[in-house]
């Protein structure tokens, strides 16, 4: 699938913090595309790496920390190996990011519309006074409330959820191609997570920016997301459209994932959970490394590591990937 | 339909002022303190004579209520008939003019070096505040009276000297206000939408800081005022016949036994505008602090 579509593609990125001989490696060789116009779901527990895989995508990743990658092609331009600036250029132009937890994603000092303006500002000029109306505009875009008084206000007069909505104006204050929206509903209570993530979605596809969803909430991908990448200690063990991945999950980590949810455990005593945790720097296995905690594993997982199986466009990193009903094919 | 959803949220202004207000203490600190600038910005009109002209006709003349005072000379006169309460009046020009000479000098290299150190962090951050440690290390006045000898004595140098002792305070408290600041989540997005280093550190982080850096500058002020008069008193800092309050107290040490006046009301005022200064501070410190907000 080698189109004019392809907005990101991202090829064999990996973060690595420390040095000397134990490195901790968070990301591990991962690949994905992100089309145009497309949503794409990254989900995994904590510390799978989700979050650190995008901040290495918008070169945030400081110096104890290493990027590696084979290639970042955004737009036909080669993130790595771009100078500093040139690469700001770019990123802030055309990509931008929300983040989790909207109390603290504000500037506190300023109010919210000088922060919107400043963005537009930067990047596309303009006169006092359309600038102004333009923040206007976009406040009532997503959704707040008599936004010529809105605008005036300072971050702590505004609700979690509107913080939210602010950032969102902010984000796409300066039409981004694409936007990174990181875990943007983990803060927010459930009445207005639904809010924010359909307001999302109708930006995404007005404007048919790409969209990387960034979250633990396999509901809202399922929902939300047109292709899922799910993440496991660094790697992606499976990706996939979405309506496949959960219908038929190939990679057993994606099976225990979906039958953690309490929705799968109706009529059971105990919700299903995979035992253990995630591995750290120390803890690292042989082979597979969702070994120790898989179901399925064998001695061949516990020596070997095993690629990408299944047709392009729908792989998972298992040597026996499930079948239709579940089970692991042998 | 078009009704006003929401009442006006208060301007920041007016809400700093609500919580200051509260505090007596701080409003007779700003009175006394806005009493002085006034003092200060009018002295020629208002003191009665010159602060350098002597009266030899009338050498120690004690303040108009006491037995011998004269009219005309409110406070009374020092040992060569110069008017106290003129010397005074002028003195609280030399004095603020000096405290906000420090302050602001201290405060412009102490808040770039902060900055500087928790943003880069690494070597910088280490090479500063090794030298912010080594500064403190020292007792302030000894280093000042040292500086002082290196340069020579006179109002500017011991300015100089005091502004590099009182440095560290304002290298510290910047640097933990930035290295509190960095991580949130703004700066990141500031970051992600182009802004630069300069723009990152004087733009988006500085205006959080600020608030610790206010208070301290201004309880910074008294001290300043205070470490002046003491250099003065030791003959390091204003050379006479300046009018400043520390060596009019060095010169009036003579008659400690004989004019208590020419003592008293030097010491007096500089006890009463450094008490000011510092109710004042805390007053700010309780408005600007959101922690200490109900």
């Amino acid at each position: 699938m080698t189109n004019d579509k392809k907005l990101l593609s991202v090829n064999n990125l990996s973060v690595t913090f420390g040095t000397g001989d134990n490195p901790f490696t968070a990301v591990d060789r991962i690949s994905y595309d992100v089309d145009a116009g497309e949503v794409l779901g990254i989900v995994g527990e904590s510390g799978s790496g989700k979050s650190v895989s995008s901040l290495a995508l918008m070169g945030l990743i400081d110096f104890p920390g290493k990027v590696r990658a084979d290639s970042l092609t955004f737009e036909h331009t080669n993130l790595i190996g771009l100078s500093e600036n040139a690469r700001r250029k770019i990123t802030g132009d055309e990509i931008a990011m929300i983040f989790q937890d909207p109390m603290t994603s504000l500037n506190p000092s300023f109010t919210v519309g000088n922060q919107i303006m400043e963005a537009i500002e930067v990047h596309q000029g303009g006169s006092k006074k359309e600038r102004r109306a333009k923040a206007i505009d976009l406040l009532q875009q997503v959704g707040i409330p008599a936004p010529e008084s809105r605008i005036d206000s300072y971050p702590h007069q505004l609700s979690g959820g509107m913080s939210q909505r602010v950032m969102i104006a902010m984000a796409i204050a300066c039409d981004p191609k694409l936007l990174i929206a990181d875990e943007p509903t983990t803060a927010l209570d459930v009445t207005i997570q639904a809010q924010i993530i359909e307001l999302l979605l109708k930006l995404q596809r007005e404007k048919n920016m790409g969209l990387i969803l960034i979250t633990h909430d396999l509901a809202l991908v399922a929902e939300a997301a047109d292709r899922v990448v799910v993440m496991y200690a660094g790697q992606i063990v499976e990706t996939g459209p979405a309506n496949e991945i959960f219908k038929a999950p190939r990679h057993p980590y994606t099976q225990a994932l979906m039958n953690s949810l309490p929705e799968s455990a109706e009529g059971h005593d105990r919700l299903k959970a995979l035992p253990g945790v995630v591995p750290g720097a120390l803890d690292r296995p042989q082979g597979c490394l969702l070994n120790p905690r898989c179901p399925y594993a064998t001695d061949r997982c516990r020596v070997e590591e095993p690629g990408y199986y299944g047709p392009e466009g729908r792989q998972s990193k298992c040597f026996y990937p499930l079948d239709d009903n579940g089970r692991p094919t042998q | 339909m078009t009704q006003q959803l929401s009442a006006k949220p208060m301007s920041p202004l007016a809400e700093f002022w609500f919580y200051f207000s509260q505090n007596r203490g701080a409003l007779a600190g700003l009175a006394f303190v806005v009493f002085i600038v006034l003092l200060a910005v009018f002295a020629n009109f208002i003191a009665p004579h010159h602060p350098h002209e002597q009266f030899r006709d009338a050498i120690l003349v004690p303040p108009v209520w006491a037995e011998g005072g004269m009219s005309q000379y409110w406070l009374g006169t020092d040992g060569v008939g110069r008017d106290i309460l003129s010397r005074l009046i002028h003195g609280a020009r030399l004095s603020l003019l000096i405290g906000l000479l420090i302050v602001t000098l201290s405060l412009i290299m102490g808040i770039c070096l902060g900055l500087i150190a928790g943003y880069f962090g690494g070597f910088v951050d280490t090479a500063i505040m090794r030298f912010a440690d080594i500064l403190l290390s020292m007792p302030a006045l000894l280093l000042a009276i040292a500086i002082v000898a290196i340069l020579g004595p006179s109002i500017v140098n011991s300015s100089l000297a005091l502004s590099l002792v009182y440095l560290p305070h304002y290298v510290r408290l910047t640097r933990a206000s930035v290295l509190s600041e960095i991580n949130k989540d703004y700066v990141v997005s500031s970051r992600v939408a182009g802004a630069g280093s300069l723009r990152l550190m004087f733009i988006t982080i500085l205006p959080n800081c600020l608030a610790p850096l206010i208070v301290q500058a201004t309880l910074g002020f008294s001290n300043a005022i205070l470490d002046m008069a003491a250099l003065g008193f030791l003959g390091l800092g204003a050379q006479p016949p300046l009018p400043e309050w520390g060596s009019m107290l060095a010169t009036a040490r003579e008659f400690i036994q004989s004019a208590w006046w020419v003592v008293t009301f030097p010491g007096l005022i500089i006890l009463l505008t450094v008490l000011a200064f510092n109710l004042m501070g805390d007053g700010l410190r309780d408005a600007l602090d959101p922690k200490l907000k109900q």
